[in-house]
Parts: structure tokens; C-alpha cells; sequence
């Protein structure tokens, strides 16, 4: 091996270029991966907030120019924007919700003895490999149905009609999707969290005499904590933005008792070729989940700074 | 690099996991209880796949047997849905389904690795604040971008092309990717990495002699994830592509616009779209275990 020539033989002579040379050595392998990620995810945004000051419809060529807050003016005035950004919020809140305490329960099932526990948690695991088009599809026809469906066949012999659920409940149809689908993650991680509990705490507290319920709160709820916390904030993150499930069960609709933030903005943009004011919303969405999550990040740091310690 | 995710682990993948050896020490055989607990996380696990398990089999109906109120559970298997679908034209799709991912997976472990590396084994100041950038970049809601990208990616003729979703998908899984391959950085003693420097190992075969042995399960963990996710993109793949660069997302939704809703084609097609990726978590299991949890769980 020569190749270790060049980089051992020049930290050498002067301490101080010395230091700095290596500060950018140990930085070098860092770059790439900075380099692009601010030119792919964050470029795009400063032009988002250029775009926002622009009135720029794309259906009529030429008009472009700049109107400074108007758009932000027509963002805050739009009721429906308002009622999008409310879906938005009850979707995930009620989807990390749902899909957390399912997945806790469940992964309280799994973490035990019993036959065929790896076959059980490999069907429990499916709904989130499955492609959500493909999740939200099957929602759709095979189970929500009104007259073919399983949920309606199952629920017949309570007095269940023909319910068309998707028409008649469609945040909850697709909520619902949306629970089913991220449970497994949810249970993943707490079921990752119950597995890694130091055994002989468990066992003093046993020995101690402390029941099942006890040792469940004073003992492995603590320690979930962080798993929990990183179940909810990275779940968070991948909910905020759901579109697929959307798109494939409801489009939004009907009007936009279904839309979510992303969805609406995407028919201003891609239906109404309204770019000044879809990028006003994008702007506004960013500012908000910028509000909401420089809470959520300090969580997940403290959960990593947590996983450290043990680990 | 998919192909080792795939293959690796196959061993632990129904069976016991290695993730569980039994932790507490001898039980008294827990009378009912126990049996009634086991038998409902069967009732549950059974309940929660059944919508996959009943659309892999109306996939296999006539249509006249996906059509039928109360469900048809017996029935004369065919393959013709599946034929349907492959003349109908899926094979494209899947074509680009399979190069954006590999491609955006084989980028995202060529640019986090040595970013993973320099953030938990040679730590500089701000490595603190790096890793917050890279994670706020994910908490960002992709629509807000779409529009700029929309308009760049059109003005530089790249509307409709495969490497447009592979550039994104990398940029897009790039975050966790380096949260998760540095906490596999940080369990590489650092006593071996200095003895290796001391006996005179140059960096490159000190890293691949130690720290490469010690992080690849970590680097399958965190390719399993980053497929995940690139196979079931769907909004930037609908809206940046048309009839060339479209992946099987976009294929299900046209389909359905093309072909009306016929159950038993639809659960073909959308059978066929999920497989690949449910397989690869179905076999690396431990590995999806492993990656989601940060390497909390070995």
C-alpha cells in the first residue's frame, strides 16, 4: 500500500496549516453528501419564496410579474386553504395517534414466546412494505367497497347497508388506509424498544414482587420513551406529506372534505397552473412545520443522545 | 448492493429471529393466559394481512368470481388477470420501477458512507449542526418544492427522464440514510482504528479491513430502507414523468383510468406492483428491524 504516502506525509510539517489541512481532511468526506443535499432540497425552496412574490399563472404565457404579498394575502383569506391545512393536521395527528397505540399493543403480542411468533410478524410487517397506490387501491375497491366490498360484507349481519364509505367518510376511509399502513412501523420500533430492555431490571423488579402492570408502567414505558418519540416524530414526517393514499382513494374530494396540504397545492399547481400562488402555500406550509418541528427535532436529538448511552 | 439485502439473511427470515434470544430466564409455564395471548396475536396478524392475502387471491379470480356479494371464497384459480397486465404493458414501468431505485439506493450509500464516516468516527465541530441540517431537510414538505423543480427540471429538458426520479429519491432518502449509517459508524471501535493507523495502514485499507466488516450489515440495513421507500415514491414520480420514465405507481393509477375498475385485474396489477418490495422485506426482516431503529437493535 503506497497510497498512504500522500496523506500521512503532509500533516507533518507546519503545526498550524497543518490543523486546518486537516480539519478540511476530515471534512472532505462530508461534502458530497452536504453539497447535494443543498442543491436538491434546498435551492428549490429560495426559489419557492421568489416564485411566491410572482403572479405567474403558466395557462397564460407572459404573465409574470411581481406583486410582493398579494399571494400570502390570497393564501390567509382562502377558507379553503384553512379547511385543507385543518385536514392536514387532524390526518396525522390522527393517524400517528391510531397507528401508535396499535403498534404498541401489538408489539406487546409479539414480544413474547409463543408458536409461529416470526410468521405473525411477518404478516404484521406487510401493510407497510406494500405500495401505499397499491394500499390505498385495495382500501378503495376491496374492502371500502359499497356493494362487492369486505368491510360491508363483514358489518352486514350488524344491519350494515350498502355504505359507501369512501363518499360518506372520506377523511376517516382514508385515515383508516393510513393507520393501517403505518402501524407496523410504529411497531417495529416499540417492538425494537420492548427487545432491548435490560433484562435483569425486568427481573429485579419481578423479584421485587412488582405485578405485570406495575413493571409494564415504572419500567418499560420509561424506556420505550425514546423509541415512541422516534416513532411519532419520524412517522410525523412521512404523514405530513401523504399524497398516493389521497390521490388514489378520494382526489381530494368530495370538493376538498379529503384534501390535505399537499394535495391542494398540488392541484393549484398541476390542475390551475397557479405557480405564485401554490408557491405562497409552500411557503406557509415550511414556516409551519418549521414552527412545529424545531419541537419534534429537539425531541428526536434527545432520543438519539439517549440511544448513545446505552448502546 | 440490493441483491446482498435480499439474499443475506434469508436464514432468520420466518423462523426465529437472532434479535431474541429468551430473556428471562426460566418461566413457569404460564398457564392459559399465555396460550390465549399467542392465539390472539394470531386473530390479529391474520386480521391485519387479510386485505393483501384477499387481494393476491381475487388476482388469481375471474372477474365474475372477484364480483360477487357475499365474496367468493372458492374458486378455480387462473393466471389470466396477470397475463392481462403484462400485455397491458407493465414491463416498461417495472424497467424503470427497478433502475430508479437501485440507482438512487447505490448513490444514496455511496454519499452517506463517507459522510456517516466523518460525522461518528472523525467528528469536527458543528458535526452537531450538519446532522441537524440533514435531518431538517427531511422535515421540509416536499410539495414546497415541487413547483421550482417543476419549472427547473422543464427548463433543462429533464421532464419525463429516469435519472430526474433518481437524483430525487437519492436527495430524498439521503437524510436518514446518514442518521442510520452513523449510528452503525459509532459502534466501530475506535481503539482498532488507531491501532491500525499505529501498525501504518494507510485510511483507505484501515477502512476497509476494520470499519467495513463492522458497518455493511448497517449499509444492507439502511439499502433495504432506502428501496422501500424509492419503489413506493409516487408524487414526484406522477408529476415529473409521463409515458418514458413512469415507474409502477403511475403505471396502477393509469391503469385504472385505462381499464375501469375490474377488481380482480386491479389486484393483479397491484399485486405485481408491491411483490418485489414486500419480498425484499419479508426476507430482510431483521435487517428493516435493524435500520428503522436506528441500530438500537443489533
Amino acid at each position: 500500500m503506497t497510497d498512504e504516502r500522500p496523506a500521512a506525509a503532509p500533516a507533518r510539517p507546519a503545526r498550524g496549516t497543518g490543523s486546518a489541512r486537516d480539519g478540511w481532511i476530515r471534512r472532505a468526506p462530508l461534502l458530497p453528501a452536504l453539497i447535494f443535499a443543498i442543491i436538491v432540497t434546498q435551492l428549490p425552496f429560495l426559489v419557492t419564496i421568489y416564485y411566491s412574490l410572482q403572479s405567474w399563472n403558466l395557462v397564460r404565457p407572459g404573465s409574470q410579474s411581481f406583486v410582493g404579498l398579494d399571494n400570502y394575502a390570497t393564501v390567509f383569506t382562502d377558507s379553503q386553504f384553512r379547511g385543507v391545512a385543518l385536514n392536514s393536521v387532524l390526518l396525522t395527528v390522527g393517524a400517528v395517534i391510531f397507528a401508535m397505540i396499535l403498534g404498541l399493543l401489538f408489539a406487546l403480542l409479539l414480544d413474547r414466546q409463543f408458536f409461529g411468533r416470526g410468521f405473525v410478524r411477518t404478516l404484521l410487517i406487510t401493510p407497510f412494505l406494500i405500495t401505499p397506490v397499491a394500499g390505498a387501491l385495495l382500501w378503495k375497491t376491496v374492502l371500502f367497497d359499497p356493494t362487492y366490498g369486505l368491510i360491508n360484507f363483514v358489518l352486514s349481519p350488524f344491519g350494515a347497508g350498502q355504505t359507501d364509505w369512501v363518499s360518506s367518510f372520506p377523511l376517516t376511509s382514508v385515515m383508516i388506509a393510513l393507520i393501517w399502513q403505518w402501524t407496523p412501523f410504529m411497531m417495529l420500533l416499540t417492538l425494537a424498544g420492548l427487545q432491548s430492555q435490560p433484562s435483569d431490571v425486568l427481573e429485579a423488579a419481578r423479584v421485587d414482587g412488582a405485578g405485570s402492570f406495575a413493571i409494564f408502567r415504572e419500567v418499560t414505558l420509561p424506556h420505550l420513551r425514546r423509541f415512541i418519540e422516534l416513532g411519532v416524530v419520524l412517522g410525523a414526517i412521512y404523514l405530513v406529506n401523504t399524497f398516493d393514499t389521497i390521490y388514489m382513494m378520494t382526489q381530494g374530494g368530495p370538493g376538498t372534505a379529503s384534501a390535505n396540504l399537499p394535495f391542494y397545492i398540488y392541484q393549484r399547481a398541476f390542475l390551475g397552473f397557479d405557480i405564485g400562488q401554490s408557491a405562497a402555500m409552500g411557503v406557509v406550509v415550511v414556516v409551519a412545520t418549521i414552527v412545529v418541528s424545531t419541537f419534534a427535532l429537539r425531541l428526536i436529538f434527545r432520543s438519539f443522545s439517549g440511544a448513545e448511552e446505552t448502546s | 448492493m440490493a441483491e446482498q439485502t435480499l439474499s443475506s439473511p434469508a436464514g432468520s427470515a420466518s423462523g426465529t429471529p437472532d434479535a431474541d434470544p429468551p430473556r428471562i430466564t426460566p418461566k413457569k409455564p404460564r398457564r392459559t393466559g399465555n396460550v390465549l395471548l399467542g392465539v390472539l396475536a394470531w386473530v390479529v396478524g391474520i386480521g391485519f394481512f387479510f386485505p393483501i392475502l384477499w387481494m393476491v387471491l381475487t388476482a388469481f379470480k375471474q372477474e365474475a368470481d372477484a364480483y360477487t356479494s357475499p365474496p367468493t371464497l372458492f374458486f378455480t384459480p387462473t393466471l389470466a388477470q396477470f397475463e392481462e397486465v403484462f400485455s397491458s404493458g407493465i414491463g416498461p414501468y417495472l424497467l424503470n420501477s427497478v433502475f430508479a431505485t437501485l440507482m438512487s439506493t447505490v448513490l444514496v450509500i455511496l454519499l452517506a458512507t463517507p459522510a456517516a464516516y466523518a460525522v461518528s468516527l472523525r467528528p469536527v465541530k458543528k458535526t452537531q449542526d450538519v446532522l441537524f441540517f440533514f435531518i431538517s431537510t427531511k422535515m421540509l414538505p416536499v410539495v414546497a418544492a415541487i413547483v421550482p423543480i417543476y419549472v427547473v427540471v422543464n427548463y433543462i429538458g429533464m421532464l419525463d427522464n429516469i435519472w430526474t426520479l433518481v437524483v430525487l429519491y437519492t436527495a430524498m432518502n439521503l437524510p436518514i440514510a446518514v442518521w442510520m449509517m452513523r449510528s452503525f459508524f459509532q459502534e466501530v471501535p475506535k481503539e482498532l482504528l488507531e491501532a491500525a493507523s499505529m501498525d501504518g495502514a494507510s485510511l483507505f485499507r484501515s477502512l476497509r479491513e476494520v470499519v467495513l466488516p463492522v458497518v455493511s450489515p448497517g449499509m444492507a440495513a439502511t439499502a433495504l430502507i432506502c428501496v422501500i421507500f424509492s419503489w413506493n415514491e409516487f408524487f414526484f414520480a406522477v408529476n415529473l414523468t409521463a409515458s418514458q420514465a413512469a415507474t409502477v405507481p403511475v403505471f396502477l393509477v393509469g391503469f385504472i383510468t385505462s381499464e375501469g375498475l375490474y377488481f380482480a385485474k386491479l389486484c393483479a396489477a397491484a399485486t405485481m406492483a408491491a411483490l418485489p418490495v414486500v419480498i425484499a422485506g419479508w426476507v430482510a426482516q431483521n435487517k428493516l428491524v435493524q435500520g428503522l431503529s436506528f441500530g438500537a437493535v443489533k
